[in-house]
């Protein structure tokens, strides 16, 4: 599978989670949330400029409480939950935002 | 992402049994591994030429190494019983999710392959060629099979179908076809230690945080120590505790109760994980490889005592293979049960009074708990008959004045499978996972409507993470599923005498 954006091709996995993680850009990540019927604002760029971050120091996503924490500073302390997150993310901010920001899917009893 | 594209089923008044529609889950197919997947177990990287001698070859070989195995596919007469004992035929109408009907696509091939009648006279007792039909339809319905064992409880025989399904799954990996869920994961392990990935530095940072989370709720320094040498216990969980809810908070919750019972403790970066997924996949090498990372972290870090978190299949590894498969445990204390659940561990405490807990902190809440399939019908817990169905509960009526039961017909030994059990936890398997945990659904609205219950609450990762994907599509909040420990940790009461 792929995904084509002015000539430029992303190659993804079958759940449509791109394959290099270098391909990365923010034209990407918007094609794959219009996919999905979804409109990225601030909010969502947080987390994903989040994401991206902790997954370049610790090469994983980070674990639920990592990130509602890094939220929380970021946004206030109202938003540093998991409540929150799925608003943004309804499919789950693990599975969902990472996606956009270009990382693998988290694996295992998650 | 995909937009859901099946109904979800109704919940009704009364359990029914559906009638049956054909093929009604022929579709559902996991991904296939990849070569990177495979090769890491010892596989095949894709289906091999020579698959059907293979195959074949296999099967033979199984059948002459587990000779339960052999038994289960001779001895079946069809009564009936476990037709309607199966959650994934309940939430499907698919009859090839009964389980008789699951395991004769590999009794049939059995048959026609391995008896006497089968070879010369097929069509009299059913026995079918080994075509590639046959194997397509072998890693759909094996992957429709959650290894859950409640059919075999209602089996006059006692047939086990997780042990053909198991047997199914792994012949389809040694021809090239294995899962990707299942195998992506069991590589990690290998490489990394733990079913996410999650490197030591990551997991350091996690624990660090949580800390930090404990000692800002209850202004008490609660650790949550990772390689420290000399610890008297090793805790071995999943590592979905480190890294979801409700899971993390269940974490906490054996946190808290170490520090208040002031017994040291450590987590081990280098064995990050209690499941093991190289049972589902039915593989002994895997299995046995999986979980001799927890034998060499024991051994390095000098412990006395294994404790296992939150984890289904986990326990029965630990509790019923374990010891042929890492042991002997001559290196720990004697005193103690080998291996130790968290469950069981922290009843102890109660018991000896060493632990005060205040159960009207979960005053807002009324539980319920849902039986783990592996926790209950693979394993025990404590020193008493049934201990796996009495403990937990015992722990969930310490920590909180509300408790009622679901029906007896879907707790305890006759527990229904949450639907994303045995390697089936996976986004590509949805539509099976939401039918699949009808049954369970079920009971748990009926308990919802006539006793008010709020939570459930739960002693596997699996499960956790599988209601809390499935119950919002019955309507029901992802937040009702909690893990027992949670319950414990927020009763637990600490003053400055603790």
């Amino acid at each position: 599978m792929a995904i084509e954006i002015n000539g430029k091709t992303y190659e993804t996995d079958e759940e449509g989670y791109l394959a290099d993680l270098n391909q990365w850009d923010e034209e990407v990540a918007k094609k794959m949330a219009e996919l999905d019927d979804c409109e990225l604002d601030e909010n969502h760029w947080q987390v994903i400029n989040f994401l991206r971050e902790y997954y370049d120091e610790y090469q994983i996503a980070p674990a639920v409480r990592v990130l509602t924490k890094a939220i929380g500073k970021k946004l206030g302390k109202d938003k540093g939950n998991s409540k929150y997150l799925y608003q943004l993310f309804p499919y789950g901010p693990a599975k969902q935002a990472c996606k956009y920001a270009g990382l693998p899917k988290p694996t295992g009893c998650v | 992402m995909a937009k859901q594209e099946f109904e979800t089923p109704s919940l009704k008044k009364i359990p029914e049994i559906p009638p049956v529609r054909i093929g009604a889950m022929a579709h559902s197919k996991p991904f296939i591994a990849k070569a990177e997947h495979q090769e890491a177990l010892g596989y095949p990287n894709e289906l091999v030429n020579n698959w059907k001698q293979v195959a074949l070859d296999k099967m033979e070989e199984l059948l002459g190494k587990y000779r339960s195995l052999q038994v289960f596919m001779d001895t079946c007469v069809k009564c009936g019983s476990c037709t309607d004992k199966c959650h994934y035929f309940l939430g499907t109408a698919d009859p090839k999710n009964m389980p008789v009907a699951r395991q004769d696509l590999l009794r049939n091939v059995y048959r026609r392959y391995f008896t006497f009648a089968g070879k010369y006279f097929p069509k009299l007792v059913g026995a079918v060629d080994l075509t590639e039909e046959v194997v397509d339809e072998w890693y759909r319905y094996y992957h429709q099979c959650s290894e859950c064992r409640r059919c075999s409880v209602y089996c006059p025989f006692g047939i086990d179908t997780a042990e053909v399904t198991m047997a199914g799954r792994e012949i389809l990996a040694a021809i090239g076809v294995g899962q990707k869920y299942s195998n992506e994961i069991i590589g990690k392990v290998f490489k990394i230690g733990n079913n996410l990935g999650l490197p030591e530095p990551a997991l350091a940072d996690t624990l660090e945080g949580l800390e930090e989370e404990i000692e800002e709720d209850i202004e008490v320094p609660v650790k949550l120590p990772l390689d420290q040498k000399g610890a008297d216990v090793l805790l071995i969980t999943p590592s979905a505790d480190f890294f979801a809810e409700p899971h993390v908070d269940g974490l906490i919750g054996y946190a808290k109760v170490f520090h208040q019972a002031g017994i040291s403790w450590t987590l081990s970066s280098h064995a990050s994980e209690a499941a093991n997924f190289g049972l589902f996949i039915g593989s002994y090498e895997n299995m046995q490889k999986v979980a001799m990372r927890i034998r060499e972290a024991a051994l390095e870090l000098g412990v006395k005592r294994i404790v296992v978190g939150e984890c289904g299949h986990a326990w029965r590894v630990a509790y019923s293979f374990w010891n042929t498969l890492i042991g002997p445990f001559d290196f720990l204390d004697p005193n103690y049960p080998v291996p130790q659940h968290i469950c069981e561990f922290t009843y102890d405490l109660i018991k000896r009074g060493a632990l005060k807990l205040d159960p009207s902190a979960n005053d807002d809440k009324v539980l319920t708990f849902h039986d783990s399939c592996n926790v209950s019908r693979a394993s025990r817990m404590g020193d008493m008959p049934g201990g796996q169905f009495v403990i937990p509960r015992e722990l969930i009526k310490a920590s909180c004045n509300h408790f009622v039961d679901m029906a007896a017909d879907t707790i305890g030994e006759a527990t229904y499978c949450c639907g994303g059990g045995g390697g089936l936890l996976t986004d590509d398997l949805l539509e099976l996972r939401v039918k699949g945990a009808l049954p369970r659904v079920q009971a748990l609205s009926e308990v919802i409507e006539n006793h008010g219950v709020t939570h459930m609450a739960a002693i596997c990762a699996i499960c956790k993470s599988q209601f809390s994907k499935v119950l919002p599509h019955y309507g029901f909040g992802m937040d009702m599923i909690i893990s027992v420990h949670q319950l414990i940790g927020d009763a637990l009461v600490f003053d400055s005498t603790h």
